[in-house]
């Protein structure tokens, strides 16, 4: 069984979490033009790499980040959003 | 072993018939480069070979043909979707499959066996008529009917469902049909090998050189080839092809695993397909049981498959034919899904201009194989998106004119 470790609650099973995307910057809806709202709406990056994202345990209600390799189906590390010194720091 | 056999072992005036050549080495250049040497790829090229009489064409294959997700579905064709993009798409490319044994001249196994999508809640069955009204409208053989008609043709099925949420009716197709998949990837191998294309196989594409927006070669593990027009037909390999020439797209990869059972006796003549229990099934003339299930829940670029799996497809698939189980699983495995928002293909022309794009296949590309074939041929060969495929350019997510197929997924939603 895969285990991931929920920041809070230590390792649990997979089957306990949800996945909820990688961890991605919003821009200012007033400022930017639609092509620019498009790509955030839109466009992914989708080739294998170490991305930061959201996870949710959902035995506890918990969301977090997680870092993953995801060509290797490897957790890097897992940590609270509020524990990353900026959302800087949340970005890929 | 008897020499009159021997004799034609030995002899050079009967040699071993092969479905295609394996040229020795890449040419400096090629007038079209297509990567991708599955259905998809070499359906483009067979027609460009066929249709447009251009046959200086280079089909670059990492692994070997037919290995990656046109030998990973499960074979299911149909033309039962939701918008009146899809449906006219997908019912032209049901139009060539009826033909295409004839055509390439070899036996795809094409079998017409009906497809039953059930429904088990109210707002299932809305969808489904609402799928049965577009695609009676644009002439395909699609129609709801109830719990009694299922039982009627196909009484296996525990319409109660083992206690759980029970059927209320179904989307039948009878047009639906199983196909020898991997002979589809091999007819259009030896079609377009037969009229010069050259298929290479383990060489794996390293880069693409655009210059001022325009495609002027490829890059590969044996060296460089000078071409005008790259046509990029991988599936969950996509984005890493895109990214050579620095495209963004909605595409994210995850996995969709299927497996088959041990053989058994011919009972099941349908294709059932269930939404709620995650669940599709046929039955091979081989006799196995071939199944698949909904897409694994993150992203991952992986062939891999696991038990998680196998687990809650037996599970569901007891709920629905519970004499099942002592039925054994004897192989697994699983295809990367390069999946769009809206569960429609992303084909066509691209803001670079010579690269062609036939992507986002997510997990209904196998059945489009031979429409893909002759929509990417044309463009490819007039630099002109075919009417079929306008609809789902790249650009749509510029432009926010999705095509919202996701009702008409098989499973998933």
């Amino acid at each position: 069984m895969k285990l991931l470790r929920c920041p809070i609650n230590g390792l649990r099973p997979l089957s306990e979490f949800i996945f909820g995307g990688e961890v991605r910057d919003m821009p200012d809806a007033t400022a930017c033009n639609d092509a620019q709202w498009a790509d955030y709406v839109f466009n992914r990056q989708g080739e294998p790499g170490v991305r930061k994202e959201w996870w949710y345990h959902t035995a506890s209600g918990t969301w977090f980040i997680a870092e993953r390799d995801n060509l290797k189906d490897e957790f890097v590390r897992t940590y609270l959003y509020s524990r990353a010194a900026s959302p800087a720091e949340a970005k890929p | 072993m008897p020499y009159r056999l021997l004799r034609f072992a030995l002899s050079k005036k009967y040699p071993e018939p092969r479905m295609f050549r394996e040229p020795a080495r890449l040419k400096d250049s090629y007038e079209v480069v297509i990567i991708g040497g599955g259905g998809h790829g070499l359906g483009a090229a067979y027609y460009l070979a066929k249709d447009y009489g251009i046959t200086d064409i280079a089909v670059i294959e990492k692994g070997y043909i037919g290995g990656g997700n046109t030998g990973r579905n499960t074979a299911i064709v149909r033309s039962n979707y939701l918008t009146v993009e899809g449906v006219k798409f997908y019912d032209e490319s049901v139009r060539l499959f009826e033909g295409l044994s004839q055509d390439l001249d070899l036996n795809l196994f094409y079998s017409q066996r009906g497809h039953f999508t059930l429904a088990h809640a109210d707002s299932t069955l809305r969808t489904m008529r609402w799928r049965a009204e577009v695609n009676k409208h644009l002439g395909v053989n699609s129609y709801v009917i109830t719990p009694e008609e299922i039982h009627k043709i196909c009484p296996y099925i525990d319409l109660n469902c083992g206690g759980g949420a029970a059927i209320v009716g179904a989307l039948y197709h009878p047009p639906g049909s199983v196909v020898r998949h991997d002979a589809v990837a091999w007819g259009y191998a030896k079609g377009a090998d037969k009229r010069g294309v050259e298929i290479h196989q383990k060489t794996a594409v390293t880069g693409i050189e655009v210059k001022d927006q325009r495609v002027v070669g490829v890059q590969t593990d044996k060296g460089f080839i000078k071409t005008k027009r790259v046509l990029s037909a991988v599936a969950g390999y996509t984005p890493r092809i895109t990214k050579m020439v620095g495209l963004r797209t909605p595409l994210v990869i995850q996995p969709l695993q299927a497996c088959v059972t041990e053989p058994l006796k011919p009972w099941l003549d349908h294709i059932v397909v269930s939404a709620n229990l995650h669940l599709y099934v046929s039955q091979s003339s081989r006799g196995e049981l071939v199944m698949g299930a909904s897409l694994d829940p993150y992203e991952l670029h992986s062939e891999r498959s696991t038990l998680d799996f196998v687990e809650g497809l037996a599970d569901h698939l007891l709920d629905l034919f519970p004499f099942l189980s002592d039925i054994k699983v004897n192989r697994q495995w699983a295809g990367m899904s390069d999946m769009t928002p809206d569960y429609s293909p992303i084909m066509g022309t691209t803001p670079v201009e010579g690269f062609y794009l036939d992507a986002g296949w997510g997990t209904w590309g196998f059945k489009a194989t031979p429409v893909c074939g002759t929509t990417m041929a044309y463009t490819v060969a007039k630099n002109k998106n075919h009417e079929l495929i306008e609809a789902f350019n790249l650009d749509r997510f510029k432009n926010f004119s999705l095509v919202g197929e996701k009702g008409a997924a098989s499973v998933g939603h």
